[in-house]
């Protein structure tokens, strides 16, 4: 069992992933809108999710595997990732993870246990379950989990590897983050997603004999602990298990691009909300993350306000480092589109 | 005449599609992709929001639910978005609808048009670039319109939607904002299977498709301040294949390059290649030249998704190839 000392030092590791995956993101955005031709086309950021991430993240083992989305920016640093290969890939130099192949939709980081990522919807679940398969036929105790949106829920596959994890019982944690909360944004076309005839997710998993549970992906803590059980179950052969995080999408990310409403975030503006602009106020108070755990560990005299403005700032750091890591590293030769086709040989 | 964009031509076309037919339907409408211009694709909706269905985010689904429409009278319009997403409906696209009139010796029909974006885009990376065009090509049953200027998408999108068969309909990406003339005096009707002569020349034929239009007369340009008159042949739709004005070209000319933005092995460059290597080979003076994509995924950077994309510059390096 965790005692009181590693809780608070655990919250503090995940405070400052949290921070560190929302100034990076920060700095994706303004990659992309200060530059033409850095990010050219269509990106994703995980601002106002890193909860979700971080505390499902934290309950991983090593050698567990991890599957993520055309919004993979931030699972990758929550599982571990740094920031400045991250970038890089994003912007795609020969620094990043893979050497700039795939860039923002396609981050891989082979030795985080991330080893495709697809930015096709419903792409990664079926791939997940194979890890998962793949993990009890090997007679590992590996564990796979899979972060998808809840618009995976809308196709096929989705309810093909459901059906089959269940049926065999596969080390599979389903992460679904669910963005399109609240749902009458889902009717006036405010998310990109489209629609669900059910009312509730985890019924869905639940109808499949999937042990569903929905926690709130606002709170780090809930996911964490929830987590911190599902994996250790899943290890002892009792998954698949299904988990919806209910999230109150980031005002920045209503339109088809995101957008840094008021520029980077400001302390200030968690300690109090008011002073944020008006769009984002309801928005800091009751569902940010970052602002509610930094909160509460002030209430709780777990850190102070400047300790906590601290570790915002050495994020602040590490991400403009990132940036100008990944700015300064070469861009790919055109000839090198031609390499890593084919594998060599025939056993690894 | 009007000057108008690629997009502008395929919003009035398929305008226009709806407003002759009350069976024709849309499932899905994001015709224009992220950035489509809403001043442009605003009317569509105006004017027939009451027929266009938004699917969930469910390919394999929404395409045979417009497979099952188009055999019981309707005649649905998909936009299916990015090309590669069609691959999540393949089994609708390539083993049901095409197989639905050869299957009952005539007694039913479905015409579907599957309608997609597609193509190297800049930035699509892995797996939003790719065009399939080629793989549709090899799938019997399946009409394929690929324009390659404003008036042609604006007349093939008509054609499609009142064929009696599937058809696959590709807009490449980066035609949207091409600029070209449409003449709305008239329907501007064009039949599937026949192809255009877009520019006359005695020296080259450049048979062309898609976004390597637009390439091949600039390529054309060049080429004449170098002295060589090279004539651009854009069979406008793969599926029925206009053979004999591509023959008839290659008569005159006697050398050949063929460009397509699909990838070189079992592309279209190479299909339109055989055909002619088997029914013209008389008439060629030179080994004929495919312009298209080395057999490689998408890559993510510009350097490297410039070096595999297929240009105007590649056409006439392969043109003063086949001239010299
Ligand atoms: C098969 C497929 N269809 C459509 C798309 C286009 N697309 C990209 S993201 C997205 C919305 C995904 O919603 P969700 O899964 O909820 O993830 P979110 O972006 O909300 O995190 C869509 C439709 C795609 N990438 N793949
Ligand atoms: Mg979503």
């Amino acid at each position: 069992m965790a005692t009181a000392g590693t809780v608070v030092h655990n919250l503090k590791s995940a405070l400052h992933r949290m921070m560190l995956i929302r100034r990076v993101e920060e700095q994706v955005i303004d990659l992309a809108t200060s530059f033409d031709d850095l990010i050219r086309g269509h990106y994703h950021v995980y601002i106002g999710q890193e909860a979700t991430g971080v505390g499902a993240c934290m309950a991983l083992g090593p050698d567990d595997y991890m599957f993520t989305t055309h919004r993979n920016h931030g699972h990758v640093i929550a599982r571990g990732g740094e920031p400045g290969p991250v970038i890089a890939e994003i912007i795609g130099r020969t620094t990043g993870y893979n050497k700039g192949r795939g860039g923002t939709f396609h981050v891989i980081a082979k030795h985080l246990g991330v080893l495709q990522t697809s930015a096709i919807v419903g792409g990664g679940v079926p791939m997940a379950a194979g890890a998962a398969f793949s993990a009890r036929m090997r007679g590992t105790d590996q564990v796979s989990l899979v972060f998808f949106g809840d618009g995976v829920l809308e196709e096929g596959a989705f309810h093909e590897a459901l059906n089959m994890s269940s049926l065999w019982n596969l080390p599979l944690i389903m992460m679904c983050e669910n963005n399109s909360v609240p749902q009458e944004g889902r009717r006036q076309g405010e998310y990109p997603t489209s629609s669900f005839a059910a009312t509730q997710l985890a019924d869905v998993a639940s109808a499949m004999n999937v042990e569903a549970h929905v926690v709130d992906g606002s709170d780090v803590r809930q996911v964490g602990e929830l987590l911190a059980g599902l994996v250790g179950r899943a290890r002892e052969g009792e998954g698949p298990f299904f988990i919806e995080s209910r999230i109150n999408r980031w005002p920045g990310n209503r339109g088809q691009f995101p957008q840094l409403i008021g520029g980077p975030h400001r302390m200030a503006w968690t300690w109090n909300p008011g002073t944020a602009d008006t769009r984002l106020q309801d928005w800091l108070a009751d569902s940010d993350p970052v602002s509610l755990l930094c909160r509460s560990l002030v209430e709780e005299g777990a850190m102070t306000r400047k300790e906590i403005e601290e570790v915002d700032a050495a994020a602040r750091q590490e991400a403009e480092e990132a940036r100008e890591f990944a700015l300064s590293s070469p861009m790919p030769s055109p000839e090198s589109a031609m390499d890593y086709i084919f594998a060599e040989g025939e056993t690894r | 005449m009007r000057e108008m964009t690629y997009s502008e031509a395929m919003a009035i076309g398929i305008q226009e599609a709806l407003a002759e037919d009350e069976s024709v339907v849309l499932i899905g409408a994001g015709f224009g992709g992220l950035r489509g211009d809403p001043a442009v694709w605003g009317p569509l909706r105006e004017r027939f929001g009451d027929r266009i269905t938004s699917p969930p985010i469910a390919e394999l689904g929404y395409c045979g639910i417009a497979v099952g429409a188009a055999l019981t009278g309707l005649r649905p319009i998909v936009a299916i978005g990015t090309g590669a997403f069609s691959f999540e409906a393949f089994p609708q696209i390539a083993n049901e609808a095409p197989q639905a009139y050869y299957g009952t010796r005539g007694q039913v029909t479905c015409p579907v048009v599957f309608h997609m974006r597609a193509g190297i885009r800049g930035a699509g990376a892995l797996q939003h670039s790719i065009a399939p065009q080629a793989m549709y090509w090899n799938t019997p049953g399946l009409e394929i319109c690929v324009p390659g200027s404003p008036a042609d998408v604006r007349g093939l999108i008509k054609a499609a939607v009142r064929s009696n068969n599937p058809t696959i309909f590709i807009d490449h990406e980066r035609l949207h904002p091409l600029v070209g003339e449409v003449d709305e005096s008239t329907g501007g009707d064009i039949p599937l299977g026949v192809a255009d002569v877009k520019r006359e020349g005695s020296d080259v034929t450049i048979v062309a498709t898609s976004i390597m239009v637009p390439r091949a007369l600039e390529a054309a340009e060049t080429l004449a301040g170098q002295g060589i008159d090279a004539e651009v042949v854009d069979p406008r739709t793969l599926v029925p294949l206009d053979t004999e004005a591509i023959l008839r070209s290659v008569a005159r000319t006697g050398r050949v390059v063929v460009a397509d933005e699909t990838q070189k092995s079992c592309g279209v460059a190479s299909e339109i290649a055989a055909t002619i290597a088997e029914e013209g080979f008389e008439s060629l003076r030179a080994p004929i030249k495919r312009v298209a994509i080395p057999n490689v995924p998408i890559p993510y950077h510009q350097a490297e998704e410039d070096y595999i994309t297929p240009t105007a510059r590649h056409i006439v390096e392969a043109a003063e190839a086949v001239c010299r």
